[in-house]
């Protein structure tokens, strides 16, 4: 099968965005990725979000964004705008559209497909986005009884610490990790490194979670363009990145359905699935995107790729393993705690950052000679894992 | 509103009734059709005793609109006697700190009031320690 290209990358900064909407965050996020393919012309748009139907009251995000962002056929026969839709997984929603977009280059019934992530947080606060979060769990069996997103992720990490002799700031090495690396990301959230003090003597927010162990919600877009490789421009100026593998799994969206919570199943099958696509090892991996929306996601995540075993993945955060300088950089550009977390965004914000890794545009985070990416984003604890994989092909 | 909603889950919100599989014989909860174990169709209904322990818990402080005024709660994994896990509060604490293993028994308690003067109020299943 022909190369996949990531053609064209574009990110607004992450943050509260008082001053712009979900169809502006868009817009700016799609034109710089247009721009940065050279020009490339989009045959279909996919949309990833997850909540603007709740938090902007705006549902039917394909029609609004192809129309706002221009997206129309430029020739005589066709005077309409191209096909668009909206894609939606929880959490992953991002890497999931990224996923459609694949399937639709890959086909040869798309020649240019552009992706976009895009999550408006901050007109809603309190109470409300709560209720708007709680949707994203079982209605009729979690939420009803009051659970929220952060309080599942704090299950999963009391008896992940409690299984595995953890210690109460055995996860600080993720958030520490991820704000040291965060400070060399201009579009992140927060570009301030914290220390471990800082970490231990943070405000609990559902218990053994911290306010560090809780990456923040956060207004973003995120686009990308994907094309066959021989169609990119002759003059095409950036090294060549392939998407090299594109794999989506499931799992029970409840958590409390699994007969092994602390396992995440769907990630280790998603991992497995794309190494196997992408005909490389896990030591070939010299970086990992993780889905860092709570600690003990990163934790059960670098045990579900294999990184570390059962009960062992904190152990990377406090050793050194997974800073820029180890032997597996995670978080590169400052991962979901830092970066910030905007939802349906947050799948493209890690591929645009694992190309910006590949082609060498990483500035003070930049991880030498890297050439082969990996990028998970999960939807809820791991009920959705959607794992990519990039491989630089060309200089 | 959502009445028939709710009203549709009543054997299990009040009774904890689920499901065992007539070939596998997994206990099922919440009830499926479809055994998550085996495959196989599992229609047969089956009552929960009620009792469990604790697997894991936290506290929710920022809590969504219709539990706001209840916050601070404890939410729970309880391990039924039978197998599976069910999500639900822990309720009747009093001055008992939940830890991890905690023995607790079913009640049916007031899961949430839908917010304005005239509206439903939904009840269901919470845990609370068992009675020494």
């Amino acid at each position: 099968m022909t190369d996949i290209i990531i053609a064209g990358i574009g990110q607004t900064p992450v943050g509260e965005h008082w001053d712009e909407s979900l169809r502006s965050l868009a817009v700016q996020a799609i034109q710089a990725a247009i721009k940065d393919s050279g020009g490339l012309k989009p045959q279909a748009l996919y949309v990833g979000n997850m909540l603007a139907a709740s938090l902007s009251r705006q549902a039917h995000l394909g029609a609004l964004l192809a129309d706002y962002a221009g997206l129309r056929f430029d020739d005589a026969q066709h005077k309409a705008g191209i096909e668009a839709e909206t894609v939606e997984a929880g959490g992953a929603s991002g890497g999931a559209a990224l996923r459609q977009g694949y399937l639709a280059v890959a086909s040869g019934l798309v020649d240019v497909a552009l992706v976009v992530g895009v999550e408006k947080f901050t007109d809603v606060i309190g109470p409300d986005l709560e209720a708007a979060l709680a949707t994203l769990t079982d209605a009729d069996y979690e939420s009803v009884h009051g659970l929220t997103l952060t309080a599942q992720a704090a299950l999963l990490a009391r008896r992940y610490m409690h299984e595995n002799h953890v210690p109460a700031d055995g996860l600080a090495g993720f958030p520490l990790t991820a704000h040291a690396n965060g400070a060399g990301n201009k579009n992140a959230m927060y570009r301030k490194a914290i220390a471990l003090d800082t970490y231990q003597k943070a405000e609990p927010v559902c218990e053994p979670l911290n306010i560090f162990d809780v990456a923040p919600n956060a207004d973003g877009a995120a686009a990308v363009v994907l094309t066959r490789r021989e169609l990119l421009p002759k003059d095409f100026p950036h090294p060549v990145v392939r998407l090299a593998a594109s794999t989506i799994t499931s799992d029970t969206l409840a958590l409390a359905e699994r007969s092994d919570p602390l396992w995440f199943a769907a990630a280790q099958a998603s991992v497995e699935q794309a190494f196997q696509k992408a005909g490389i090892t896990r030591e070939q991996v010299d970086l990992f995107e993780y889905y860092d929306a709570f600690s003990i996601f990163a934790a059960l995540s670098l045990e579900a790729a294999g990184f570390a075993k059962r009960g062992q993945g904190w152990k990377l955060a406090g050793d050194g393993s997974i800073a820029l300088t180890g032997q597996l950089p995670c978080a590169t550009l400052g991962g979901l705690k830092a970066r910030g977390n905007p939802g349906g965004a947050t799948g493209v914000y890690q591929v645009v950052e694992a190309a910006e890794q590949l082609r060498g545009q990483a500035g003070a985070n930049q991880i030498a000679g890297a050439r082969y990416a990996l990028i998970q984003c999960l939807g809820g604890p791991a009920s959705i894992a959607v794992t990519h994989i990039l491989e630089k092909i060309g200089d | 509103m959502e009445i028939p909603r709710h009203w549709r889950l009543n054997q299990q919100r009040y009774g904890l009734v689920g499901e065992v599989c007539p070939h596998c014989e997994a206990k099922i909860f919440p009830p499926r059709d479809i055994c998550p174990h085996c495959g196989g169709e599992a229609k047969t209904t089956y009552a929960f005793n009620g009792r469990g322990e604790v697997f894991s818990f936290t506290t929710i402080y920022e809590a969504p609109t219709g539990f706001d005024e209840t916050a601070p709660y404890t939410v729970a994994l309880v391990k039924l006697e039978e197998g599976p896990l069910v999500t639900a509060q822990l309720t009747d604490l009093g001055e008992t700190r939940p830890e991890i293993g905690m023995p607790v028994e079913m009640v049916t308690r007031k899961l949430r009031s839908d917010g304005d003067e005239r509206g439903m109020l939904i009840y269901g299943y919470k845990f609370r320690p068992v009675m020494r």
